[in-house]
């Protein structure tokens, strides 16, 4: 027995634990509010938006602000399905792309021999830190110099190489035995067999936990429409969205409580669905 | 494993070529533009140092506001921020799996509502008239008797934005941090009870972060990353870029405003390399603490 009562992930409630509820109840639910306030807010009709004072829950759940959201969509030149349409395309080709691209790097650096080996991986780490916001105009530049301006490249290949998911997955990789990899060897398997045979399948928590990152990157991403599209018809969601966002009239504040929630509930439930994974994966987050 | 001599180039071509082209590439061209002049229209005209020593000397609104406000913003969300989300790590592990994990993705959701849905919760919150749900609030515990215009008022823009980005600083090095915890060997704590080790204070200290300095490592990367990337909430909340007076304005919205507002290119760069000076300067204070040695 450690410190009496007190234990790490301790199998049972002890009364010694209560202290800890005592300050992380309150703080979860600071931090929960607002999301719960939005999620309120998005179901209020219109006479519950203009209450005095203003209530926290809503009373009559109605859908009304989607159904005006919808509308002002259908107002405009172009339909919501075309920005829903286009994010699709943009998250999945970013999400799979990131993933293939980061396993393959992750396979190489992990469990292959070659010079430059610890160099790579030193600047992968060192680049962790890369803020893409700092940088963005070179970023500029150099996407109308390779020339993907305003086309769906443009959105997807400055997404695609993420060092933080090269990094959970090359650590993950690390664990794989190498006596796995020498027995398919000495079986004849070639470098790609045992990536698609022994890799892909035993590395699937971090290989779930990069394509959430991968996909909280893009998924809420404004800037490369922002900066990179200058047609309507190849802009995403997240930048309608953005678009919608002014909160000045009552029934806009609607509006974009309902926005604010379609863009933010994908996120949640995917991390929900693979919480246990990228949990698995965190484990071996480690920089030594 | 063996390889052929090739092999591993040819698996790391795809990441290494993007990873050069959108991160390398960038990082090396802001460094090369910071010693130009250039408006994006004729070719960058060389002029030295020109670009730092009028950002060191003659921009007062570098000076006066944004520098300041970066490193309070940095200080509060970077090593406070790190420290709060250790704490609560720690914390969480002391309890059962179930509310552990419940606890842990309310404080964890936060940091998924980047773009978008932060903004519009925030404004909704931060309504600038009576109706907002903080107005209210404030004005029943008798704190204001007016509502404030959050959004238009200096005092309180830099503020709020710091609470935004705390409080959606629970993200990956939170839960990495939390991982590290939940591995620890229960013997290394049964090993220092029998040693003398009498409280948790000792305990945390003595075992706690000794053993999880890996995670540690990274989870400080993480806070020093997001610290950085959170930089756009002020324009975000107030949609406007200055904010208004310059309240709330970051080095990273001082890049945009010279870059895609006013088309110096050459002075924006300099102020990118700064940034990336500084981002580096943190994360060196991080390695320093936490590295393992050989």
């Amino acid at each position: 027995m450690a410190i009496a009562g007190t234990k790490v992930n301790p199998k049972k409630f002890h009364r010694n634990q209560i202290p800890f509820y005592l300050y992380l109840v309150p703080i979860a639910a600071f931090m929960g509010a607002p999301i719960l306030y939005i999620i309120n807010h998005a179901f209020k009709p219109m006479d519950e938006l203009y209450a005095f004072p203003p209530k926290f829950f809503v009373s009559n759940p109605s859908l009304i602000n989607f159904r005006n959201l919808f509308q002002t969509a259908a107002g405009s030149s172009i339909p919501i399905s075309r920005y829903i349409f286009n994010s699709l395309i943009v998250t999945v080709a970013v999400v799979l792309l990131s993933i293939v691209i980061s396993t393959m790097a992750g396979f190489a650096l992990s469990k292959m021999k070659f010079k430059l080996k610890n160099t790579i991986f030193e600047v992968n780490n060192a680049a962790l830190m890369f803020v893409a916001t700092a940088v963005t105009i070179p970023r500029y530049l150099t996407i109308s110099a390779v020339g993907i301006m305003d086309t769906y490249f443009a959105h997807i290949m400055p997404l695609i190489a993420m060092p933080v998911c090269l990094f959970l997955i090359k650590q993950f990789i690390d664990q794989v035995p190498n006596s796995l990899i020498e027995a398919a060897q000495l079986e004849g398997a070639g470098s790609f067999r045992i990536y698609r045979k022994i890799i892909l399948p035993l590395t699937k928590p971090a290989i779930a936990t990069g394509a959430i990152l991968a996909f909280q990157a893009v998924w809420t991403n404004v800037e490369t429409s922002n900066l990179f599209t200058s047609s309507e018809g190849i802009r995403t969601l997240s930048f309608y969205m953005n678009t919608l966002t002014g909160v000045g009239t009552v029934q806009g504040q609607g509006m974009a409580a309902a926005a604010a929630l379609i863009m933010f509930v994908p996120n949640l439930l995917l991390f929900i669905v693979m919480q246990s994974s990228v949990m698995n994966t965190m484990a071996y987050s480690g920089m030594k | 494993m063996r390889t052929n001599k090739y092999t591993p180039y040819l698996f790391l071509a795809p990441y290494l070529i993007l990873f050069t082209v959108f991160i390398i590439v960038p990082i090396v061209m802001a460094i090369g533009l910071s010693f130009t002049n250039y408006n994006a229209i004729q070719t960058p005209a060389f002029v030295g140092l020109t670009n730092y020593i009028n950002l060191l000397t003659q921009d007062t609104i570098f000076l006066q506001y944004v520098l300041p406000n970066t490193i309070l913003f940095a200080i509060i969300v970077g090593p406070v921020g790190y420290m709060l989300a250790f704490f609560l790590a720690w914390s969480l592990s002391q309890l059962t799996k179930l509310p552990r994990t419940i606890l842990a993705l309310i404080i964890y959701s936060p940091s998924m509502t980047m773009g978008v849905a932060m903004t519009v919760m925030w404004r909704v919150v931060f309504l600038g008239n009576q109706s907002g749900i903080a107005n209210y609030v404030l004005t029943q515990l008798g704190i204001i008797t007016e509502p404030i215009v959050w959004m238009l008022n200096t005092t309180y823009i830099l503020p709020i934005v710091i609470v935004v980005a705390l409080w959606s600083s629970m993200g990956v090095g939170f839960l990495a941090m939390l991982a590290g915890l939940l591995n620890i060997s229960p013997e290394l704590y049964e090993a220092a009870a029998i040693d003398g080790v009498k409280n948790r204070f000792q305990e945390v200290f003595y075992i706690t972060i000794p053993s999880m300095k890996p995670q540690m490592l990274f989870g400080a990367v993480m806070a020093v990353v997001n610290a950085f990337q959170a930089g756009n909430i002020g324009v975000m909340l107030t949609g406007s870029n200055p904010t208004p007076q310059y309240a709330a304005q970051l080095m990273v919205n001082h890049i945009e405003d010279y870059g895609f507002i006013r088309y110096e290119m050459g002075y924006a760069a300099a102020v990118s390399v700064g940034l990336l000076g500084i981002i580096y300067a943190f994360s060196f204070i991080a390695k320093a603490l936490f590295l393992e040695k050989d």
